[in-house]
């Protein structure tokens, strides 16, 4: 039984993993709490489920087009939202805020256009096979959903950490004038960084959505709290943080629904998180940050 | 007249309650950004202090004040205990921390016996009157106003310009933050115990992420420079629903535009004196050149 409550862990974790990471690297590197994220992984799960349901693309296109899509919403955010309150410096306050808004606008609009209840995929879109070791099942699609996290998140790192456009957003990340004197294009990686941290979003919201077979407008608000609880495990803006902490809390709340209720799961990811922030102020990986007098 | 006001009132009296108890939450807001904690707990401290109360008047039949000043008190000391390790963190931290303490405590709610669990608490008495939420929003404004002026309110100022700089006056920053964050779980949690006499039921669901972020919302719409500004708040985001009603399914969508729009040309606010001192200025200046077009 073990086995078998590790394996949907990993899979649902790589998952909070992945959209953690579009998450993190938003504050990492913008500075900026983005709650429109959850938003924007919904969108990322119905843009799929329409391609899907309307226009018979395969799956793995329909992932890729869902990518595409919420990148552009993200990056319209961005250019909406959050390029004005870069511009005037405004405290943290005010792009939470507005991407609150943002959030809400955008959970709205979705339930007047796709209903409030719950879509699923249509019948035989989402493969249904599985392999058996023992009395240990694995699905298909378990398989691909870690492999899918596994890669994005491989493409990412090995980005931030090997390339030249790596380097310059670590760059930013430290300090984004001095990036900006060094004659480093930061706007324009501003944009990108938005852009695809949405489209991680969107994959996650993809692949949540074939792995519960359930989409609704309101699907992004207990993604977002999963997401905040992970970046702050994991320390802010830390993208290996971020990873170890997705696989984490996957771990915690499927480990917590088996063996003590499925009562505590919504709390399983808050206590944890608080619990953290009381012993390691700045997650398990952060740097601590204050200024000394 | 009186037929006029009547049926305005069996129609809209939930609403004006509604906006005189979301003035007093928007006001513990305040309190506490003022004195530069971005704390999302009061959501969760008016479900405390709402429960608190509700449980004295429905189990043990005790006088409403009573009821009203435990359901201050309780959220009061919880914050007093998870106060003292959680206020160490800063900035976006005690944000998430907050919001975390929030969670927790909808799922304990959601888990307890007595608290009615999922179901919540129904029946409660319907014991606030009008003049109950009046008093205490014009008791809570005087208080605050009265703290602005003071020592105290000097202090929380200090805090929020610079943490560092307001540690090396001498002043006991621990101590201050301590007494914005409990001073404001009693004011919301009083709020909750007036809400919660008005509305007949209460759930656990009525005290979470949404209720934190409306809250939050109410008072930086408002404006966070004075007193005004979050009642103002308050007022304006509990009235436009009932005007713009014939929205309906996309009301949602319009509440979250006009945030997105206060927040990005309005940075402080709504209710910015001094904003709209220059504007008067710009204008007596423009009259007095007389028409520049001309």
């Amino acid at each position: 039984m073990l086995e078998q409550q590790l394996i949907n862990a990993l899979c649902l974790g790589s998952v909070y993993a992945l959209f953690a990471l579009g998450f993190t690297l938003v504050f990492g590197i913008l500075g900026v709490i983005n709650l429109s994220h959850g938003a924007i992984f919904m969108l990322g799960s119905y843009t799929a489920l329409l391609l899907v349901d309307k226009f018979a693309l395969p799956l793995w296109l329909a992932l890729l087009v869902a990518m595409l899509v919420s990148g552009l919403i993200g990056l319209i955010v961005d250019f909406i939202v959050l390029k004005p309150l870069r511009a005037r410096n405004a405290p943290h306050l005010a792009p939470m805020i507005a991407t609150i808004g943002v959030a809400i606008m955008l959970t709205n609009l979705a339930q007047g256009l796709f209903g409030a209840e719950n879509k699923r995929f249509p019948q035989g879109t989402v493969p249904e096979d599985s392999i058996n070791w023992g009395n240990v099942q694995v699905t298909t699609l378990q398989i691909a959903i870690v492999v899918i996290s596994f890669a994005l998140m491989l493409v990412l790192l090995v980005a931030m950490k090997r390339t030249q456009l790596g380097r310059a957003l670590r760059a930013i990340a430290e300090s984004p004038k001095a990036a900006y004197l060094l004659g480093i294009n930061v706007e324009g990686l501003f944009y990108l960084t938005s852009f695809a941290a949405a489209a991680l979003g969107g994959a996650a919201g993809v692949l949540i959505g074939l792995s519960f077979n359930a989409i609704s407008p309101f699907m992004g608000q207990p993604m977002l709290h999963k997401g905040i609880a992970v970046i702050i495990l994991g320390g802010m803006g830390d993208i290996r943080g971020a990873l170890i902490g997705g696989l984490f809390l996957g771990f915690a709340e499927v480990l917590s629904v088996a063996y003590i209720s499925s009562d505590v799961r919504d709390g399983v990811a808050f206590g944890l998180l608080f619990l953290i922030l009381l012993i390691r102020p700045s997650g398990m990986f952060g740097k601590v940050m204050e200024r000394k007098a | 007249m009186f037929e006029w006001w009547d049926s305005f009132w069996s129609t809209y009296n939930t609403v004006v309650f509604g906006i005189g108890v979301n003035a007093m939450l928007a006001l513990s807001i305040y309190l506490t950004l003022s004195c530069g904690l971005l704390s999302l707990a009061n959501a969760a401290f008016m479900g405390i202090g709402a429960y608190a109360a509700s449980l004295i008047t429905m189990q043990m039949d005790w006088p409403f004040p009573v009821a009203l000043a435990a359901g201050g008190l309780v959220p009061a000391a919880i914050a007093l205990v998870i106060g003292i390790p959680t206020l160490r963190l800063s900035g976006v931290y005690l944000a998430m921390a907050t919001l975390g303490f929030g969670e927790v405590v909808r799922v304990i709610i959601l888990n307890l016996d007595f608290t009615g669990g999922p179901m919540g608490l129904n029946g409660i008495p319907q014991k606030t009157e009008f003049w109950h939420i009046v008093l205490l929003l014009a008791l809570t404004l005087y208080l605050l106003a009265r703290m602005r002026r003071s020592r105290i309110g000097r202090a929380f100022e200090a805090i929020k310009a610079d943490e560092v700089a307001a540690r090396l006056m001498g002043i006991n920053v621990t101590a201050y933050k301590l007494l914005a964050f409990v001073l404001g779980a009693a004011i919301a949690g009083v709020a909750g115990g007036l809400n919660a006499h008005y509305t007949f039921t209460i759930g656990p669901g009525n005290y979470g992420f949404e209720n934190a972020v409306d809250l939050l919302t109410m008072t930086v719409f408002g404006g966070i420079g004075n007193l005004v500004g979050p009642v103002l708040g308050a007022t304006i985001l509990g009235v436009l629903p009932e005007i713009f009603h014939q929205l309906k399914d996309f009301l949602l969508a319009f509440n979250g535009f006009i945030l997105v729009v206060v927040i990005l040309y309005l940075p402080n606010g709504i209710w910015d004196p001094r904003r709209m001192r220059a504007f008067w200025q710009r204008r007596k200046a423009a009259m007095q050149r007389g028409p520049v077009d001309a």
